[in-house]
């Protein structure tokens, strides 16, 4: 109460550290687009180099523009106590924070076929993608149901619940993270089944975008976070 | 000529279905359910839904809406809603229901059944091409604009909310403007003496497919932001789309009409619910005098 009372605001930031040593979470992060590791053109035919760089260049950086606003203007509302505008702002926030985790995966969950884009799974993925589906072509089969099936926007997942050790399949809906459908799902590959992400080359034809992606999923990153969580199998 | 005679006939066929809403819906289901006891003669006629073209050519609406567009819009994503909403109620109580009701009882209030999706996406397409035309844009006239400046404060004010909402609409979905009439702010309550201020103009907007049908508005124009609707011809430029919707696509005699519409059907709601309350007025005095009676006589129901 003391404290209050001595503090402008001009001389907030400082009080605020020297009294509560949280001065450096207010340092605030901004988002920029991540580098694609290949060219836009280089995951052709499966996904043309149109949609590539639309998909990169305009759809991700607004999301990363968006967030890097909404994120200000939580910092500016925090800072200010304004609950309601703190609470108003969480669904721009999943919404463009979202589209940036998803969009920063998905980029390194494709290769071109000349970088092992499409060769197939190997060691303990592999195994584990046996064991927990029956085959490699049975979990194409049902990520492409699923991804198929999804009404409006959103993503299909390959997933791992680092807790129980298994694999799992999940959708999510618009951009909404895989973490929202489990705290314990780890995601190694996702597919996006936004119209954006196929429209320009597949119309309407869903199902076609799905049987080609598998052309150039780079399994190789898979397999590594996967390891990555499971060291001895 | 052929157009206009077209929009007249679905809005009269809406008028038609529309009347008792819900009540004819939960009546039709159990009317259904007896027909479809399997007797032998002559064949049950199903109602198939018709996928309806747009009333205009699918050139028509260029430079602002591609044919292409249209092809694929039309001919490939409404024709599949229609189709595939045939397949999921073919032999079921659905099958013989105007498109609203089948869109209203698989809403379920909220838990919606498989049905849904492709019932509530055929019934908002054929709207949705009934809100453009050739040659659209303006600004609407009569009692519509009225009440447009009344709720709203004034056309801009509106087109600016009605922008907005259709650009905020994170993901897949529609922003539609509504006439909104007897009900109060609560989810699945009515109003049973409803104001004249009650009755107003609303922006509002919905995820995927569903419509302002199964919150009991009606709607007066939509549009639609799922990204098939633009992406052929804007990419990721929804607020350009939305832009050019407005400017120069959007029909306000459609509108019109569906105010007139709304309106009678709200009029006749409470013609309706004001009947129901003298016949249960009726009903509540006859009872006191009964029990006065059987006091002295023998009813006979003992």
């Amino acid at each position: 109460m003391a404290l209050r009372s001595l503090v402008t605001r001009k001389n907030l930031p400082s009080a605020f550290k020297a009294a509560t040593g949280l001065g450096q979470l207010r340092g605030l992060q901004t988002f920029s687009l991540p580098d694609l590791p290949y060219d836009y053109g280089a995951l052709e035919p499966a996904i043309s180099g149109e949609i590539m760089q639309l998909h990169h260049q305009k759809h991700h950086q607004t999301y990363i523009t968006n967030y890097n606003k909404a994120l200000e203007q939580l910092n500016d509302a925090i800072e200010k106590g304004d609950s309601a505008a703190v609470v108003k702002l969480q669904s721009a926030i999943k919404f463009n924070g979202g589209g940036h985790v998803n969009h920063s995966i998905f980029w390194k969950n494709l290769a071109p076929v000349r970088e092992g884009g499409g060769e197939l799974p190997h060691g303990s993925l592999g195994w584990a993608i046996d064991a927990d589906f029956g085959s490699l072509e049975k979990l194409i089969q049902l990520m492409n149901a699923e991804g198929a099936a999804l009404q409006g926007s959103g993503w299909v997942w390959l997933a791992l619940d680092k807790e129980l050790k298994k694999l799992v399949v999940e959708t999510t809906a618009n951009q909404d993270p895989l973490v929202t459908k489990g705290p314990t799902l780890v995601p190694l590959l996702g597919i996006d089944v936004w119209e954006h992400a196929y429209y320009l080359q597949y119309k309407n034809v869903r199902p076609d975008y799905l049987k080609n992606i598998w052309k150039v999923m780079n399994w190789k990153y898979a397999s590594e976070v996967y390891a990555k969580e499971c060291p001895s199998s | 000529m052929v157009p206009a005679a077209a929009t007249a006939a679905s809005l009269n066929c809406a008028l038609f279905h529309r009347q008792g809403g819900l009540n004819r819906a939960t009546r039709g289901l159990q009317w259904t359910k007896k027909q479809c006891t399997r007797k032998p003669g002559p064949a049950i006629i199903t109602a198939k839904f018709e996928l309806k073209p747009p009333p205009y050519p699918l050139n028509a609406l260029e430079p602002h809406m591609s044919k292409d567009t249209l092809e694929y819009h039309w001919g490939k994503h409404h024709r599949a809603y229609v189709d595939n909403l045939n397949k999921q109620i073919v032999g079921t109580e659905l099958d013989s229901m105007p498109l609203e009701d089948v869109v209203i009882v698989t809403y379920n209030k909220g838990d919606m059944l498989p049905a849904f999706n492709n019932a509530a996406q055929a019934w908002n397409h054929e709207f949705f091409w009934g809100c453009m035309k050739p040659g659209g844009g303006g600004k609407p006239s009569g009692e519509l604009l009225q009440l447009i400046e009344r709720d709203f404060g004034s056309f801009e004010k509106f087109v600016e909310e009605f922008k907005s909402a259709a650009a905020t609409q994170f993901g897949s979905g529609w922003a539609w403007l509504v006439y909104k009439a007897n009900r109060l702010d609560v989810e699945n309550a009515v109003n049973p003496r409803p104001l004249e201020e009650d009755k107003k103009l609303v922006v509002v907007k919905s995820s995927n497919a569903v419509n302002p049908l199964v919150w009991d508005y009606s709607p007066l124009l939509t549009i639609d932001v799922w990204e098939h609707a633009y992406y052929l011809d804007f990419q990721n430029r929804r607020p350009d789309y939305i832009s050019t919707f407005m400017e120069k696509l959007v029909s306000w005699e459609a509108a019109s009409a569906r105010l007139e519409v709304a309106k009678a059907q709200a009029a006749e709601r409470e013609k309706e619910q004001r009947k129901r309350d003298e016949a249960e007025d009726i009903q509540g005095s006859e009872a006191v005098e009964m029990y006065v009676d059987g006091e002295t006589e023998d009813s006979g129901a003992d």
